[in-house]
């Protein structure tokens, strides 16, 4: 009963905490100056497309190799503590067998696409890397005697981890700053080859973390 | 009108969220949790933000109900073993 008092209290008092952001709440008609400052440095300074994008992958560039660093660690700690084993193993039906074969392809390769034109359309590196882990879940659940080769995952991986850094240590070199991705020519405005690192950077992060979603995808459903 | 449809979006999300707190069925639990994320992920796009609202579809309805399932089946798959 006791426990029930406390539970409504916390409700309500939480309730009571946010009803006022409730009611003043109205959308930003203007940006703030911090926003003038991003929105104008993307297309001026940086020739993104994709406001969101040059700010997560140069403004917070530093944030984002945390970010990777994160994922990372989980992606160790988990196949430190799930062993695969082998046990019984039910065979897929011929339908998903041939579609997902089919479908996997077509997946990897809007990943890819995701991930690459993450400075022209919305989404990025982990959104495309989410999309590659997919792909190899649908292939896993379709083909259960799947053996993924893991020295080429964990190559993949490692050095699109280390490339991250080189490019961010290359700035550095230059004397830009670290992650500054005017280490490479602007280009054109919209075009493929913008950006300057952008691209390069956000292809890295969608190797990455692509490979280790397929890993812990890998260790958790081994058996 | 936008609003209306946020607000209406926002009720079926605090609503499934009490489901899944009450339901016995695990597997119908983590289902409605990925569903949640689902519809939060249409809020995002309906506010205006893309991106946003394509890293909660694909991470936390699709990856994040995946590996639920996995642990779960896992866990099964302990209890009966032991």
């Amino acid at each position: 009963m006791i426990k029930k008092i406390f539970v409504a209290l916390a409700i309500f008092g939480l309730f009571s905490i946010f009803l006022p952001i409730m009611i003043n709440f109205d959308f930003h008609q203007n940006l703030s100056e911090l926003s003038t400052q991003y929105v104008k440095g993307s297309v001026e300074d940086l020739n993104s497309q994709n406001v969101v994008t040059s700010v997560i992958v140069t403004y917070r560039g530093l944030d984002t190799l945390g970010e990777v660093t994160v994922l990372f660690l989980a992606t160790a700690g988990i196949g430190f503590l799930l062993k695969k084993r082998k046990g019984k193993k039910r065979v897929a039906s011929e339908l998903l067998q041939t579609s997902s074969s089919f479908l996997s392809v077509v997946i990897i390769m809007f990943g890819i696409f995701i991930f690459s034109h993450g400075h022209l359309t919305p989404g990025g590196g982990f959104q495309g890397g989410v999309m590659i882990a997919s792909a190899f879940l649908l292939l896993m659940l379709s083909d259960v005697n799947l053996e993924l080769n893991h020295t080429i995952l964990q190559f993949i991986e490692s050095l699109s981890g280390a490339f991250y850094v080189v490019v961010g240590l290359i700035g550095l070199v230059l004397t830009i700053g670290f992650l500054n991705s005017k280490i490479i020519p602007l280009g054109e405005y919209g075009n493929l080859f913008s950006a300057g690192a952008i691209p390069l950077i956000y292809s890295f992060v969608g190797l990455k973390v692509g490979s280790e979603l397929t890993n812990i995808l890998d260790a958790m459903g081994g058996d | 009108m936008i609003s209306t449809i946020i607000i209406i979006l926002g009720i079926i999300m605090i609503v499934a969220g009490i489901i899944a707190v009450h339901l016995k069925n695990l597997l119908a639990a983590i289902i409605v949790s990925g569903a949640i994320s689902l519809l939060a992920s249409i809020i995002y796009l309906i506010l205006g933000s893309p991106d946003v609202a394509m890293t909660e579809a694909s991470i936390g309805a699709g990856l994040t109900t995946i590996v639920f399932l996995f642990a779960l089946n896992k866990a099964r798959k302990e209890d009966k073993n032991d």
